[in-house]
């Protein structure tokens, strides 16, 4: 990673060249403007190459055949499970789980850490900020044990209120299951803070790292999180594959969560014995391909480097916060940009969120509309639903101006100007 | 809906972008008729669509197999708003039975303004809720009213 004095800025044109879809010209005529990398990046060619090379050269099933092809396929599919491990700096390979996608690795920790080690009268700390993915399988955790869900509160402006965070961690937590960044606010959380906290009582803590591992360094030795979890799509992988990252000593002691082919070391009519880390947690055919896919998104990410990402992404919020400010009856949820990522939602007044990106989308601005699978967040909020503008290290500052423009072409329509 | 090729997508997506927010469509969004409480409603139902948090309740007085009053309240985007609006107006008047015939196909084409699929489920809220409306009577909805 270079240091900090050594950003050389992000020239998005030279990038943008990667990435045959942002060519797309929305019906025929209107360039396309895609700011909904926070639900899902685009991918450049190099990563849709490697999974085309994986299929029409290298493609087998993994850990199973004694043939060269296998061989070749389980080789690329164990050197993606390093370049995760090298980019989140784990200590082991076999600390890197391949799963579905984020939701899939937190399902996993609440189903086989939860299960095992959380009952009635125990508590699970979460934030009111959490998208749905982080919150239901607690929520079904709860359901199944009788343990308690707690919630650290958001202030007004998008922050955690973290004033009496001493009353909600205590001996009775056993786990705090917290985003890194809003995916509705693009506030950045102070983990070190709340991971220090949790310990001190010997909770464990997740951090639900997806929308921060395609934008922020991810050091989980640094971080001292028990579990991690992100997806690879969002990070210009493909849909389908996340990652579950879980200290040694912890994974071990969990109980497979899915039984099936690979995860075992021998079966017998009456039982079975779990094989070994990592495959203890990957039963069945893993996303072979998609997990190659991440490794070249990877590969992709440290060319640009996550700083440089990191800095061109500040530029774009502080332009969008200016620009939004500038639009009568703008409201931006969330803190202002020093302590955001590159995430930016907000409502207009007496608009619908819907028809706000409707009116966006002919100008062929790409924004969410919606509750972004956060409603507590955006019920806390007092807003139905709002539009939120997500960047990558490939949007242009002429994007962010054409998104104003569109919002006041959409404030002159719906006769709000 | 079947689009058959990429030219044809495109047509109708333009045309039908070009066309949503008409006059019409903006003044019943604007200044809807009937937004608020029936009294005396005899029949209400209300529902959500969670995806994007719209809420409409509609409230009716049936008199002699008779829609003699429809209201509706709710929060939405402008498409459900509008659309709620003109079928609270198309319905005073028309019997049970009537309101029971009239199909999703005729509420798309009172909207009048075409709706790509994901907006059509914006126009067809309260169309939806009217209908469940129709089985629900109100608990003081007793004597004159549609029971069934």
């Amino acid at each position: 990673m270079p240091a900090v004095d050594a950003i050389t800025p992000i020239d998005p044109h030279a990038w943008r060249t990667d990435f045959p879809i942002l060519e797309t010209r929305i019906r025929g005529t209107c360039p396309l403007i895609y700011l909904d990398n926070a639900a899902t990046a685009q991918r450049p060619r190099q990563v849709i190459q490697a999974m085309v090379s994986a299929y029409e050269e290298h493609y087998a099933n993994v850990h199973r055949g004694v043939h060269w092809l296998s061989d070749q396929s389980t080789d690329l599919y164990e050197n993606s499970r390093e370049k995760v491990r090298s980019f989140i700096n784990a200590v082991h390979c076999h600390e890197v789980i391949f799963t579905a996608g984020t939701t899939a690795a937190i399902n996993l920790v609440a189903r086989s850490w939860g299960d095992s080690q959380v009952k009635a009268g125990d508590e699970i700390l979460l934030t009111m900020m959490e998208h749905h993915s982080n919150l239901v399988p607690w929520q079904q955790l709860a359901e199944r044990t009788g343990c308690t869900i707690r919630f650290i509160p958001v202030r007004d402006n998008g922050t955690l209120a973290l004033d009496n965070i001493d009353e909600l961690v205590t001996e009775r937590t056993k786990i705090v299951a917290i985003t890194a960044i809003s995916n509705v606010l693009g506030t950045i959380n102070p983990l070190q803070e709340i991971i220090s906290k949790a310990h001190a009582v010997e909770a464990k803590v997740l951090v639900d790292a997806a929308q921060s591992a395609p934008h922020e360094v991810l050091d989980v030795q640094q971080l001292q999180a028990d579990f991690v979890a992100f997806s690879g799509h969002k990070m210009m992988g493909p849909s389908g594959i996340g990652v579950l990252y879980g200290r040694e000593t912890i994974l071990e002691r969990m109980p497979p969560f899915m039984g099936g082919g690979s995860m075992i070391r021998r079966v017998r009519l009456d039982g079975f014995e779990s094989g070994d880390l990592p495959a203890k947690f990957e039963a069945g055919t893993p996303p072979i391909v998609p997990a190659i896919g991440l490794a070249s998104a990877i590969e992709y990410l440290s060319r640009i480097g996550i700083a440089a990402i990191r800095e061109h992404e500040s530029l774009l919020t502080q332009r969008t916060h200016q620009l939004l400010q500038e639009v009568d009856g703008v409201r931006i949820l969330g803190p202002g940009p020093a302590q955001t990522a590159g995430i930016v939602s907000f409502v207009l007044d007496r608009i619908h969120a819907h028809d706000v990106a409707q009116i966006c989308d002919r100008h062929g601005v790409a924004i969410r509309a919606g509750h972004h699978c956060a409603m507590p967040l955006h019920k806390a909020l007092g807003v139905n639903a709002s539009n939120r503008a997500s960047f990558y290290f490939y949007n242009t500052l002429d994007e962010v101006d054409r998104l104003a423009a569109a919002l006041k072409d959409a404030k002159k329509i719906m006769r709000r100007a | 809906m079947y689009w058959r090729n990429k030219e044809q997508i495109t047509q109708v997506m333009m045309h039908s972008e070009e066309e949503i927010y008409q006059e019409h469509v903006l003044d019943h969004s604007d200044d809807p008729y009937h937004r608020g409480r029936c009294i005396d409603a005899t029949h209400a139902h209300e529902d959500d669509n969670p995806l994007c948090g719209d809420v409409v309740r509609v409230e009716l007085r049936i008199q002699d197999q008779r829609v003699a009053e429809a209201w509706f309240d709710g929060e939405g985007c402008c498409i459900s708003l509008a659309s709620a609006s003109m079928l609270m107006e198309e319905l005073e008047g028309k019997t049970v039975q009537d309101v029971r015939n009239f199909g999703a196909e005729q509420m798309l084409s009172l909207f009048r303004a075409k709706l790509t699929p994901n907006r059509q489920k914006c126009c067809l809220l309260s169309w939806k809720v009217v209908q469940s409306a129709l089985y629900s009577p109100t608990n003081d909805a007793t004597g004159n009213g549609e029971t069934g």
